[in-house]
């Protein structure tokens, strides 16, 4: 039966079902109404997790660590300066190989200090072995926390995985979802069995430092299980589908759901919610006859290059639009995807549109904009463009600009 | 052969450890091993003691043992402990029980007073079932003897080096003990190596305590500290009985078990066997340092009724 609720009550409910035993907690907007909804659940017995109030993201990372190599099923939320200071740990618990499940509602990062939402939080952790799934509404939001157990918790994965929904926008919005029953999550998600763990009666030794002559070897097998993730979570998303009725980009492995691109000539690729407005103008261009449509990765890490490659084929032109930009380059997504491109031998010409950092609206204009410029390089060779003409800022305000500073 | 001082089959410490001789860290980790026994799982942040037990695939560990990173071994082990009480709760099986099972830290000064702070007194104010030992050799080892807030002051070390216009450390070791106490715990002690069946005594009435536990246990450091191996528990010895670092016991709040003293030696016995002080002894100024140590062990007398 559906409910209307907000997007944290949402990943709260999904949480209660999976019935983590350690749920470390601390406050950070606007992911805190995650944690407070479960302190709720257990203040009234509906959740019998161990709720451990910590002192910093910094030890609730930790104290899930600490839970995680024990064996138990751990939950934490967290998003921007929380997820940095997390940062070190959750490095360190996929190189130990421990299953983390996280929520987070993704914020920009300081400075300046702003609460509101972006993807420079969760791109900055792109290199540590953790997947990363990004919502686009609530109810994936709700079920991708399933599927990240899943895949976290599967013995050949056995990673921290970050379940990623856009900060406010998503998080404090009201939507109907439908919450997972007890017999299907069930049915779903198995209890954990973990592949070590540290009960006494069988003594080991986790964390051991590796000289030069092991370590590469150590990383390239986490390198592996990440990338392993991949057919897992395509495993998943279609038992989910069977399960729930639910379907997430079956065509593409459950990592790239699509929108009217089969015969795009203009693709726009985007993260998370912004999405849904983007479905809006991609349905006012198809009303005009124009064939533009959208691909949307679900999963940013393991990177989906194949299910991208086989989305975008066929466009004449593509327009990365992401709220992260890797300072002194370009957002992380554009940097991937020409690089997945390049490799493909296509000559697709690709713009990179930065939009919506720090909470900033984006509007149906502004991704009209995007859309028209996309529209003008249809057909040109990569080359053609110039690199400072790739990068476009939807919009920049140049009147709060210095003229030394453009 | 035959000869059962060489036969380590039982023992949850194993030889073969990179440690240095005469290291105070290593005898810590027999001793701990000895009382805890098997029935324990033990978290321990980066440093000395980490890196020289378990050099992958080796590991001298045999008790189930961790290690995640530097600054967040109270917290891993707090972690550790509410999985154990959760499983207990939700009968879960396949796990020892949560009355049966030894939670605990044992880090070094570094870990503990400075970039693990924050994890140790998050641990101790949540009441976690931990049992934190600190071995203390008063400086950053591992990196290679760089000053922590342990370090005394007149301690050269690597980042406190003694020159023209330096005696050394010039800031106060700081209190951890008493650090401690203020989150309210039941029982703290301290220890030295140099009496390994007092501190073996603590740990195990420690392990008996529901709730978190800190030892503090003077470990020295050959190699940081400048000294003969073969000196490290004379060193520890003299530490005790010039009331530089006096062993007691803290329970609730309330010091109840002193080392006492007939007749505290000069401070100058304990750092003259030092390279680390020997500046002391020959800077103009050194005397100065030596007077302010030798009024710390007097304060230290006093405060916590050393004296006979």
């Amino acid at each position: 039966m559906t409910k209307i609720m907000t997007g944290y009550e949402a990943v709260a409910e999904a949480v209660k079902a999976c019935n983590p035993d350690v749920i470390p907690a601390y406050p950070i907007t606007p992911q805190t109404d995650i944690v407070e909804r479960i302190s709720e659940m257990v203040a009234d017995g509906e959740l019998t997790s161990e709720y451990v109030r910590v002192d910093s993201e910094f030890n609730a990372a930790s104290t899930a660590i600490g839970a995680s190599a024990a064996g138990a099923r751990t939950f934490t939320a967290t998003c921007s300066q929380g997820l940095k200071l997390m940062s070190e740990p959750l490095f360190s618990a996929a190189g130990m190989r421990l299953p983390l499940v996280l929520a987070i509602a993704n914020r920009s990062l300081s400075a300046p200090l702003s609460i509101w939402g972006d993807h420079t939080d969760t791109f900055a952790e792109r290199d540590g072995g953790m997947i990363q799934f990004y919502a686009e509404d609530l109810q994936e939001a709700m079920d991708n926390i399933a599927i990240a157990y899943r895949v976290a918790e599967d013995k050949d994965i056995s990673l921290p995985a970050l379940s990623c929904l856009d900060g406010f926008i998503l998080t404090h919005v009201q939507e109907e979802v439908d919450p997972f029953t007890q017999k299907e999550i069930e049915e779903f998600l198995p209890e954990r069995d973990p592949v070590n763990t540290l009960d006494p009666s069988d003594p080991t030794t986790m964390g051991a430092y590796a000289r030069p002559e092991h370590w590469t070897e150590t990383r390239y097998v986490v390198h592996r299980a990440v990338k392993r993730s991949k057919e897992k979570i395509g495993k998943a998303v279609e038992e989910f589908a069977d399960i729930f009725d639910r379907e997430y980009g079956l065509e593409y492995n459950g990592l790239v759901e699509t929108y009217r691109a089969d015969d795009a000539e203009v693709l726009i690729v985007a993260l998370g919610s912004v999405c849904g407005t983007t479905r809006y103008v991609v349905d006012e261009y198809r009303d005009m006859g124009e064939k533009v449509g959208m691909v949307r990765p679900r999963v940013y890490r393991p990177f989906p290059e194949k299910e991208l490659a086989r989305a975008l084929e066929g466009a004449e032109s593509i327009a990365v639009m992401e709220k992260d930009i890797s300072l002194g380059y370009q957002g992380g997504l554009a940097i991937d995807i020409k690089s997945m491109l390049y490799s493909n031998g296509s000559k697709i010409p690709v713009l990179n549109y930065i939009v919506g950092l720090a909470g900033r609206d984006v509007s149906k204009e502004n991704i009209r904009n995007v859309v028209e410029g996309a529209k003008e390089v249809k057909g040109k060779d990569p080359t053609d463009l110039d690199f400072d003409d790739e990068e476009r800022w939807e919009p920049l305000r140049k009147e709060l600009i210095s003229e030394d500073d453009m | 052969m035959g000869d059962d001082r060489f036969n380590h089959e039982e023992d949850l410490f194993c030889p073969g450890h990179r440690a240095c001789p005469g290291c105070g860290a290593a005898l810590t980790s027999k001793f701990v091993t000895e009382v805890t026994g098997p029935n324990t799982i033990m978290s321990m942040p980066t440093g000395c003691m980490e890196v020289t037990t378990t050099p992958y695939p080796e590991s001298a560990w045999g008790i189930s043992w961790i290690h995640n990173i530097f600054e967040n071994a109270a917290a891993v082990a707090g972690g550790i402990e509410r999985a154990y009480r959760s499983f207990k709760r939700r009968g879960k099986k396949g796990y020892t029980d949560y009355d049966d099972v030894n939670f605990v830290v044992l880090a070094g000064d570094g870990a503990t007073f400075d970039i693990g702070i924050r994890s140790l007194s998050g641990m101790m104010e949540r009441g976690h079932d931990v049992l934190y030992i600190c071995y203390d050799n008063e400086a950053y080892m591992n990196t290679g003897i760089q000053r922590s807030s342990s370090t005394p002051i007149g301690a050269s070390t690597t980042t406190s080096p003694a020159g023209k216009e330096s005696l050394g450390e010039d800031i106060h070791k700081k209190d951890m003990p008493s650090i401690a106490a203020a989150h309210g715990l039941e029982y703290i002690a301290t220890a030295s190596i140099a009496y390994p069946e007092d501190f073996k005594k603590k740990v195990e009435k420690a392990l008996e305590i529901e709730g978190p536990k800190y030892i503090q246990i003077f470990a020295p450091c050959p190699r940081g500290w400048r000294h003969e191996s073969k000196n490290s528990i004379k060193i520890a010895r003299l530490a005790v009985e010039t009331g530089l670092y006096p062993i007691y016991e803290m329970e609730n709040g309330e010091i109840t078990n002193v080392k006492k003293l007939k007749e505290r030696k000069p401070v100058e016995e304990y750092l003259k066997a030092q390279g680390r002080f020997k500046h002391l002894f020959k800077q103009e100024g050194g005397d100065k340092v030596v007077e302010e140590l030798q009024s710390i062990a007097d304060h230290n007398a006093k405060k916590i009724g050393i004296d006979k």
